[in-house]
Order: C-alpha cells, then sequence, then structure tokens
C-alpha cells in the first residue's frame, strides 16, 4: 500500500516538475534560439557555406613560347571543368597576382617548351600558393591531370603509340557525387545534439544553482531523482526537434541519401542524447557557476566534437597519442556511426559496437550526474 | 586635463575591478590558460587534411612479379599501410563497411600478363567515400604511385615533364594554414564568452544600475569593460602563438609588430560585439546563449577551416561583418606569406569599422536598453 502511494506521488511530483521546466524553457526565448535557430543557422551553413571541393581555380598562364604546341597545351587547361586559366604576358605580373592572392596557380611554358616537347622532355612549371595548403594540393592535381590528358591526346594522335602500362580505375563507395556536403549535413547532427545537450542543459542547470533555486527545490518532498529527470526531459525534446530539423534538410533540401535503417539512427541519437544532457548535468552541479560552466562546456564537449571526432579532419591522419584522445570521446563513435548509416548502410559490428560505448557513457554520465546532484548546501 | 587625468584613472579603477572580479577566482585562471596551451596542441596534430596514414586492403588475384613491384612501391612511400590481404571480392565489402580499411586495391588474374604484354592494365581502387576529401586525397596518392610505377617500366612515354614548387609552404602541409588562423580563432571563442558576460552578470546581479549612478560616464564604463577581455585574449593569442613558433616549428614570415596590431584590432572588435549583445540581454543566460548563436556562424563562416571563396555570394557578402574572417586572412598571410601593414590594410579597414560601430553602441545601450 506503502508503495502504492509512494510511486502514484513520484508521478504526480515527476508530472508538476516537467510541467515547470516547461514553462520555464518555452518562457525564455534565448532558449529557443539555440534549441531552434541555431540549428536552421547551422543547416543553411553547413549546406551552402562550408565546402572543401576546389571549383574553378583560377590560373595565370604565363606563356614564353609563341608555337602552335604551345598554345595548344594552354587549350588543354581550358578543357578542364575546374580551371580557369587567365592569359598573364610575364612570370613577373603572374607573380604579382599571385601574392595578391588573386590566382591559385601560375603555369609558365617555358621559351623553349616546343624544341624540348620534340626531343622528348619538356617542362612546364607550376608555381603555386601554398599558403593555403590543401586548396594549392587539390589545384596542382587538376593541372597534372589536364596537362597530362593533353600529352595524352597527343599521342594518340602520333603514329607510334607507346604502350599503355597500368591504368587506375577508382570507384568512390558511399559518395558516389563526391562531394563534401554529404558528410558534412551527417556531422552536423553531432554538433547540435552536443550543443543542446551539453552547452544548453549545463548552462540551465548552473543557473539555478547559482541563484540558489536549487535549495529551493531541495526543502520540497522532490527527490534528486526527479529534479534531474524534470530537468532532462524537456531539453530531450528541444534535442529531437533539432534532430527532426537535421533529418528532414538531409532529406529535402540537399537530398543526402540514407541507406541505414531510420529507426537505428533515432535510436542512437536519443543515446548520444542522453550522453551529451549527462555531461552538461555533471558540469553544472559540479562548478555551480554560470562562467566556469559555459566555458568547461564549449571546451569539454563542443570543441572536441568539431575537431577531434573525425567531423572534418579524418582521425586516421592524426598522430596516436592524439587519436587516442579522440577515442575516449563518446561524440567520435557517434560520428562514425553515423555517417555510416547515412551514407553506408546498416553495417550490424559497428551499430552494435558504438552504440554499446554510447550506451556506456550515457549510464556512466547519469550515475554521475545522479551521484553529485545530492540535496546539500554548501 | 585634469579631467582627463581623471576620467584616466576612474577606468583604470574599472579595469582592475574587472581583472580581480575575473582572475581572483583559481578556477577562472585555469580556465583562461590552460586550454589554450591544451587545444593548440590537440588541434595543432588534429586539424590537418594531410594523408599521413592510410590503411588499404589487398586484393591481388594475379600473383606475378608485376603486382609485387607495384605493391612494394605503394608500401614504400609510408602512408599506405596494408591492414588485410583479400581472398575474394566479397571481402572488400566487409573491410570497407566497417572502417577497417579505408581503400581496397584490386588487380585482376590477367594483371601480370596485361603488363607484360604491354597492354592495359586496369588497378581497381575502390575507396571509402564516408570522408570524400580524405578519399579523393588517397586516390590521389595511388595515382601519383602508379605514374611512378609506369615511368619505371617505361610504360609512360609522357614527353612532357611538370614541376611543381608552392610559395609559402614547400611540402604543402595543410597544419601550416590552419595553426596561425587558431591564434585569432581560439582565443576569440574565450575572450567572447568572458565579454557577454561582463555586464550582463551586473545586471543580473544589480550591481549595473549602482555603476551607472558613479560618477563613472558611460563611455568610461565601455572602456573600463572591454581593456580586461581584450588583455586576455592577447594573452590568449599569444600563447598559440608560441605553441606553433616553438612546439610545431612552423616559421614565421611577418613580423611581429604586424601581426600584433591585427590581433589587437581583431581582439577590439569582437569585444565590441559581444559588448552590445552584453548590454541588450538581461540575464547571463540569455547573454551566453545569444553569443554562442553567433559564435558559430563566425568560426564557421571565417574562411579557417574551409575557404571563404568556396561560399555563394551571398554569404561571403555577409562575412564582410565577420572579424575572424579579415583576421584569419591577415594572421595567415602576416605569418607564411611575411607581408607588411601596407598589404593587409584591406583586412584592417573593415576590423576597425566594426569596432567604431560596435564600441559606441554598447555604450548607448548601457542606458538605452530596450527590453
Amino acid at each position: 500500500m506503502k508503495l502504492l502511494r509512494d510511486r502514484a506521488g513520484f508521478r504526480l511530483r515527476l508530472r508538476s516538475l516537467i510541467r515547470k521546466e516547461f514553462r520555464q524553457l518555452l518562457r525564455d526565448k534565448s532558449n529557443l534560439a539555440i534549441g531552434v535557430g541555431l540549428p536552421i543557422v547551422l543547416i543553411l551553413i553547413f549546406g551552402y557555406g562550408l565546402n572543401l571541393d576546389v571549383k574553378d581555380a583560377r590560373i595565370a598562364v604565363v606563356l614564353e613560347d609563341a608555337s602552335p604546341t604551345a598554345v595548344d597545351v594552354v587549350s588543354g587547361l581550358h578543357r578542364s571543368e575546374y580551371l580557369v586559366p587567365i592569359r598573364v604576358t610575364s612570370l613577373h605580373r603572374a607573380e604579382a597576382l599571385m601574392r595578391d592572392r588573386a590566382v591559385d596557380a601560375v603555369v609558365q611554358v617555358p621559351s623553349d617548351f616546343s624544341r624540348r616537347l620534340a626531343a622528348g622532355d619538356a617542362q612546364i612549371q607550376i608555381l603555386l600558393q601554398g599558403a593555403d595548403a590543401s586548396r594549392a594540393g587539390i589545384t596542382r592535381g587538376y593541372v597534372t591531370a589536364a596537362l597530362a590528358q593533353w600529352a595524352q591526346i597527343r599521342a594518340d594522335r602520333s603514329v607510334a603509340r607507346p604502350p599503355p602500362g597500368v591504368t587506375v580505375v577508382d570507384r568512390m563507395w558511399f559518395n558516389s557525387a563526391n562531394t563534401s556536403i554529404w558528410y558534412l549535413v551527417p556531422g552536423l547532427i553531432v554538433l547540435i545534439m552536443t550543443l543542446v545537450g551539453a552547452f544548453l542543459t549545463a548552462l540551465v542547470m548552473a543557473r539555478e544553482w547559482e541563484r540558489g533555486t536549487l535549495e529551493a527545490l531541495f526543502v520540497t518532498p522532490v527527490r534528486p531523482t526527479e529534479i534531474l529527470v524534470a530537468k532532462l526531459v524537456p531539453y530531450f525534446c528541444v534535442g529531437l526537434l533539432g534532430l527532426a530539423l537535421c533529418l528532414l534538410a538531409a532529406r529535402f533540401l540537399f537530398a543526402v541519401p540514407m541507406h541505414g535503417s531510420l529507426l537505428i539512427l533515432l535510436i542512437s541519437s536519443m543515446l548520444y542524447l542522453l550522453v551529451a544532457l549527462g555531461i552538461g548535468l555533471v558540469i553544472s552541479s559540479v562548478t555551480r557557476n554560470q562562467f566556469l560552466a559555459s566555458q568547461i562546456a564549449l571546451l569539454s564537449s563542443f570543441m572536441p566534437a568539431l575537431m577531434l571526432s573525425g567531423f572534418l579532419f579524418d582521425l586516421r591522419n592524426v598522430p596516436t597519442a592524439i587519436r587516442l584522445v579522440g577515442e575516449i570521446l563518446p561524440a567520435t563513435y557517434f560520428m562514425e556511426l553515423i555517417k555510416t548509416l547515412f551514407l553506408a548502410g546498416n553495417v550490424w559490428p559497428l551499430i552494435v559496437k558504438n552504440n554499446a560505448v554510447l550506451a556506456l557513457w550515457a549510464t556512466a554520465l547519469l550515475a554521475l550526474a545522479r551521484f553529485v546532484t545530492r540535496k546539500r548546501l554548501d | 586635463m585634469d579631467a582627463v587625468l581623471a576620467s584616466l584613472r576612474r577606468i583604470l579603477s574599472l579595469c582592475r575591478k574587472e581583472l580581480l572580479a575575473v582572475l581572483k577566482d583559481k578556477a577562472n585562471r585555469i580556465v583562461l590558460i590552460a586550454p589554450a596551451i591544451v587545444q593548440s596542441l590537440l588541434f595543432g596534430y588534429s586539424a590537418t587534411y594531410d594523408l599521413t596514414n592510410v590503411p588499404y586492403a589487398l586484393l591481388d588475384q594475379s600473383r606475378g612479379r608485376a603486382a609485387t613491384d607495384l605493391i612494394a612501391r605503394l608500401d614504400g612511400t609510408g602512408v599506405f599501410h596494408r591492414v588485410a590481404t583479400l581472398r575474394s571480392q566479397a571481402d572488400i565489402e566487409r573491410v570497407i563497411d566497417t572502417g577497417e580499411a579505408l581503400l581496397a586495391v584490386q588487380l585482376g588474374p590477367r594483371f601480370d600478363d596485361q603488363v607484360a604484354a604491354g597492354e592495359e592494365a586496369p588497378v581497381q581502387v575502390i575507396l571509402d567515400g564516408r570522408n570524400s576529401t580524405t578519399a579523393g586525397a588517397a586516390l590521389g596518392h595511388i595515382s601519383e604511385v602508379v605514374a611512378q610505377y609506369n615511368q619505371s617500366i617505361g610504360a609512360d612515354a609522357s614527353p612532357l615533364n611538370v614541376v611543381p614548387r608552392a610559395w609559402y609552404n614547400a611540402n604543402l602541409e595543410t597544419r601550416w594554414n590552419i595553426l596561425p588562423g587558431m591564434i585569432a580563432a581560439l582565443s576569440m571563442l574565450q575572450t567572447l564568452l568572458l565579454t557577454a558576460l561582463s555586464v550582463a552578470r551586473e545586471r543580473e546581479q544589480g550591481t549595473f544600475d549602482q555603476l551607472l549612478v558613479t560618477p563613472l560616464t558611460p563611455p568610461e564604463i565601455m572602456v573600463g569593460k572591454a581593456v580586461p577581455p581584450i588583455l586576455i585574449g592577447l594573452v590568449q593569442s599569444s600563447l598559440i602563438l608560441l605553441v606553433a613558433l616553438f612546439w610545431f616549428r612552423i616559421p614565421m614570415a611577418g613580423s611581429p609588430l604586424t601581426l600584433y596590431a591585427g590581433l589587437l584590432l581583431f581582439t577590439i572588435a569582437s569585444v565590441g560585439i559581444c559588448l552590445s549583445i552584453s548590454a541588450v540581454s538581461a540575464n547571463m543566460q540569455q547573454a551566453m546563449l545569444y553569443t554562442f548563436v553567433l559564435i558559430m556562424p563566425l568560426t564557421l563562416l571565417s574562411g579557417l577551416t574551409t575557404p571563404v571563396r568556396n561560399m555563394p555570394q551571398l554569404l561571403q557578402t555577409l562575412t564582410l561583418a565577420n572579424p575572424l574572417r579579415f583576421a584569419v586572412d591577415l594572421v595567415q598571410r602576416v605569418y607564411l606569406e611575411g607581408v607588411g601593414l601596407s598589404a593587409v590594410w584591406l583586412d584592417l579597414l573593415p576590423l576597425l569599422f566594426i569596432a567604431a560601430i560596435t564600441l559606441p553602441l554598447a555604450a548607448w545601450l548601457f542606458r538605452h536598453r530596450l527590453v
């Protein structure tokens, strides 16, 4: 009988607490700015603003050899859809353009080009704007490919064909369009869940600690677990709203394919959301101060999710010690999971392993949050 | 003259109070200094698009000498590491799906005969496109290795010899342009949150009204509130600069004076933006959330991780209001290219403009908050 009354009391208290939290959440417009406004802004920025693909690279072409063959080489550069060649009169002029970052590279065809081409060892010099290293590397690839294609066409025209040798036939799995949007948009889900879960929750709870409103709650019959659950529920919903926005944008705005099961994706996202909420609760309960909570939440959850989770930078290229740091972070597992679910499909070994890691993190963090949120005054 | 001195004295005491409020707490001191160093080390290593380790799987159905030669070349690059030797086509799917290998190289049963006969000998490369940028770079690497192999067997009779040379960054290391950019970006993050709180905290606690009835005028309060975060921001930038210079040993081509002139102006502009936000907000929570909503686009649209030129025109226009965009460009150019003030004035001007609008706006908002 007592147990029954106890459970009824639990439900009653929880329901009124949750109702209070929802009202509090909806009353302050800045919460909605993070919960709804930020996902929309981020979706638009990620979808349209971030692009790692090099298109329309501007190339200054210095033609010191006026022979038809040399002119033909330049037309070979024009054929590449990624390059925009601009003819300039002197190397001096071209170098000035590159210093001003008006062009990405300079292609120099020396005066003895056609003479040495006949002898079979012509040279073409490429100068690259190395201050943007990744763009320079890709541009170099495009120029080299365009020149190789020109040489190939020329060789095909001549009678004596050289033996073809080994050719590379490549197939890009999971991203047939070869576009960075396909992995940026799924990664965005991780960032938004982290923001709503860790950052927003840490702030809100730290505020209650700082202002002493939690102490006021402590003198009522509610238990710490009930306070925590009541805090979790509204922000869990805000996180799901962000997730829904991302999924809709991925499907309808950017046409990112979805090869895995939506159900598994939802379950995994909820698990990660619990992890992020746990981080937020622990941070706020430990710091009990809005300034510290905001800084620590930013540094421990958001920045690693952006930089160390394999979102932009592939963890395989990172020294082992740093990779181990990345492999501790729950965001890394969720990132891998969500990219796989979107682009590759249901890869069961990966789904089971990563969800297990996330579940472990969620349990540990929520237990820790319960432990540090005791009814005590300091 | 006396009035100016008195005003300076008032500003100075407010600065001292602000610095004390932030730095007297040990936890605050740690949170403002340690992360700058730890982050620049961690991200300095992780923020790279360069390939250093590509795990690959091999499916060699020819088992001939030519195949062995080609694979030996691939292994010799130091970048490609074989993690699996496969027996059948079906295995490829397994190693790629689980992410065990980034790519699979498949040599058909006739590969050796084709090379020996001087026919076209295709090498199948199957790439994991979940990160298409890495995959593309790896493919480029393989193509280079294959081209070298062709040359060694005399198959590639291309008469063209392309000689690439990169300015400012001879080995085209992406770390070299991301780390200098972080000197501005990483310090901005914390400085902005710090500034956002300065006025909002006093408003929430009611002490701001007290500050307004002191002899301090709103412009004086503004200067007093702006100087401490500017100082802290510059200290953070310096720490990251030291890590870039002495840990990662990225040579600095430009003058430190030019660099600091740019950083100072940048920090003033970003503090101006955040002081305005802080003045508008009713409490700390609002100030922080608004700042955060702002930080995200500022960082993402700064050209730090992805080039500004790749953005659509509308966004490019919007970035004209983004101080970080100019700061990243300025720091990279001064640091790597060694240009002087005359070359970066196009970056300094917008920063000056942003500061000239936001700082007076903040001072005005102290007394005329709308809500």
